[in-house]
């Protein structure tokens, strides 16, 4: 799983990455509002993402339940903004602590489940979360059915910018520092544990890497993750609803993490833009098409790429991973081995 | 006293229904030893198939016949063109796969039939109805009895129903002794299509159709076949009856009927942690 880039190449990477990126913080110049948006929404998506890569792909956890994480941190973004009043520059890094202390409460009982429970646990989550923000008791608060109307950030007048552009940037901002504190922390010690723990856990522990404290940390810090998302996504849509983090929300996020390449924290953009384009293309055909374009993409991915496109690209700039990378049956039954 | 028997009872009748889908469940986890998230909307599918053959003016007990059937066709196919091809030795393909099932599934339900909720016939005569429950509530256990019992028969009483457990549990042996894995796999898909697809049937009358008729119901067959155990048939019938009763006395008495598929969540967390095998499962032992 180790990801090595050969050392000729690694330049190239590393200007034609910044080059992209600057492409990418200018394209508001050139854009619309609603494209302004789209862009604003992808970050979010990449970030959520980020979080399905640090759990599945890395820690080896298979949530289906990532929808009410994000749902969550879109709740604590419209609550903080239209309850408390909050400044929007302070709700971002709220809503971080407060989805991180909620995974580490989720992960409390999810770290004793394994394998298909553990996705039918986090599924449960899913299907049972929009139910809980329309309780009557949390109507005082989360708006129950109706749900909340979120005001856009007012940008500093000295930029001169619209609020659309001014979201964009912080966006942009909040993703950056994502994805190097993602990547940094993969890349260390930590990241080897989880790899360790998703290859093999007996061995793992053997080898004394606290399966408890690490899977804690993987939940907490994936679902800081998708909770920023989800307070980013909370202020690009303006408005939160019960029904907009259903349990097909996660299924979604769970299909870009595997389009993307669930191993893989570059991989995200991937399936962010296949989140973020592949639904309207699909909208065109029919309404119900979406779901079927989605469920077949899942299942082909699967089938064929089962590291999505960012090992086709991995492989066209010649990097490698090692042959450990390969999924272990540790949870398949015994005789499959 | 009287509203309370009521509620139990209110309970037993949800409790029918999931106990349904949960067999079509432990089906599932017999000959694959995996869960089937797709479940419940492939049952929907079917039962907007056997809609239609209704729709065409046929009887009632043809068209069960022909879905049953048809079901069966559907599930062993998803097995060979879909689920075969990927392989069941990663976990997490294989629920990947099954999730994109669903949605595809669910899906197909939007496209054949719409919007729309509809109607759907029950095949029970009224005299089955009694003061506590109604004709299609009793003919639903009754349904769900006879549909366990012809699944216990067929798993512990005939050879093919040892060979398929054999497969699901040590495919490799399996093969050396001459049992046909793939075969087996492809019948455990489609029989559990099937009972599915019963399932979808009793539930449809009741909850109406629409393609998210199964949504929650699959999340409450999934804890009471893991409270009963989910390699075990009664068991997994039993724990759907008492979640049935749990959710509704809870419902009634405790937390609200907002609060039902948490409660069910929170079972679900609950066994999993202090009894996975369930009540009357046995535990299962793998090597390291």
């Amino acid at each position: 799983m180790l990801r090595r880039t050969t050392s000729s190449r690694k330049p190239i990477l590393i200007v034609g990455g910044a080059a992209a990126l600057l492409l990418f913080a200018c394209g508001p110049y050139f854009m619309n509002g609603y494209n302004i948006f789209q862009l604003t929404m992808l970050m979010s998506y990449a970030i959520a993402l980020l979080g399905i890569v640090v759990l599945t792909g890395y820690c080896g956890q298979f949530s289906l339940g990532q929808g009410a994480f994000f749902g969550f941190g879109a709740y604590v973004a419209a609550v903080l903004i239209g309850k408390a009043s909050l400044h929007y520059l302070l709700v971002l890094p709220v809503a971080a602590a407060a989805s991180f202390v909620v995974g580490a409460l989720v992960s409390l009982p999810a770290i004793r489940l394994k394998g298909i429970y553990l996705a039918l646990t986090t599924f449960g989550l899913a299907v049972a979360f929009p139910q809980l923000l329309k309780h009557p008791g949390l109507e005082a608060v989360t708006g129950g059915v109706l749900g909340l109307t979120v005001s856009l950030p007012q940008p500093p007048e000295f930029l001169g910018v619209t609020q659309d552009h001014w979201l964009f940037l912080v966006s942009l901002v909040t993703t950056v520092i994502a994805f190097a504190v993602t990547a940094g922390l993969l890349r260390g010690r930590v990241g080897r544990a989880f790899i360790a723990i998703s290859d093999n856990p007996t061995a793992s522990v053997a080898m004394g890497v606290s399966l408890q404290h690490y899977k804690m940390l993987a939940f907490a810090f994936s679902s800081m993750l998708t909770g920023v998302a989800g307070a980013i996504s909370a202020l690009a849509v303006r408005y939160v609803a019960p029904d907009s983090f259903s349990m097909f929300l996660s299924v979604t996020l769970l299909v870009g993490a595997v389009v993307g390449g669930v191993k893989s924290v570059w991989g995200v953009i991937f399936g962010a833009l296949f989140m973020l384009y592949v639904p309207n293309i699909a909208n065109q055909i029919s309404e119900a098409a979406p779901w079927a374009v989605y469920g077949a993409a899942l299942i082909l991915v699967v089938t064929f790429i089962p590291d999505g496109i960012a090992s086709l690209f991995d492989r066209f700039i010649g990097r490698r991973r090692n042959a450990a990378a390969e999924p272990t049956g540790v949870y398949a039954p015994s005789g499959v081995k | 006293m009287g509203e309370f028997l009521n509620q139990v009872l209110a309970g037993v009748a949800n409790g029918g229904i999931y106990a349904s889908l949960a067999l079509a469940l432990v089906m599932i986890y017999q000959a694959t030893q995996h869960i089937n998230f797709a479940q419940g909307e492939m049952a929907t599918l079917s039962t907007f198939g056997a809609w239609f053959l209704f729709d065409a003016g046929m009887p009632y007990w043809v068209v069960f016949a022909l879905t049953v059937f048809g079901s069966f066709i559907m599930g062993a196919l998803v097995e060979r063109l879909v689920v075969k091809p990927v392989g069941t030795a990663s976990p997490f393909a294989f629920i990947a796969v099954t999730v994109g099932l669903l949605m595809i599934a669910n899906s197909a339900s939007h496209w054949v039939g719409g919007g729309d909720i509809r109607e759907f016939p029950s095949p029970f005569p009224g005299w089955l109805g009694s003061r506590y429950l109604s004709a299609h509530e009793t003919g639903t256990i009754l349904v769900t009895m006879i549909v366990l019992v012809a699944l216990l028969t067929f798993l512990k009483r005939t050879p093919f129903g040892l060979a398929m457990r054999a497969a699901a549990q040590n495919p490799v042996s399996s093969g050396f002794v001459g049992i046909r894995v793939g075969l087996m796999l492809t019948i455990g898909w489609g029989i559990s299509a099937a009972i599915g697809a019963i399932a979808g049937m009793m539930v449809a009358p009741i909850a109406f159709l629409e393609p998210n008729m199964m949504g929650s119901i699959l999340l409450y067959a999934f804890a009471g076949a893991l409270l009963g155990g989910i390699n075990n048939p009664t068991g997994a019938v039993i724990g759907s009856f008492a979640v049935g009763i749990f959710e509704n006395l809870l419902g009634v008495y405790v937390t609200g009927s907002e609060l039902k598929l948490t409660s069910a969540l929170c079972l679900i967390v609950i066994l999993l942690i202090l009894r996975p095998s369930g009540l009357f499962g046995k535990a299962a032992v793998s090597r390291v």
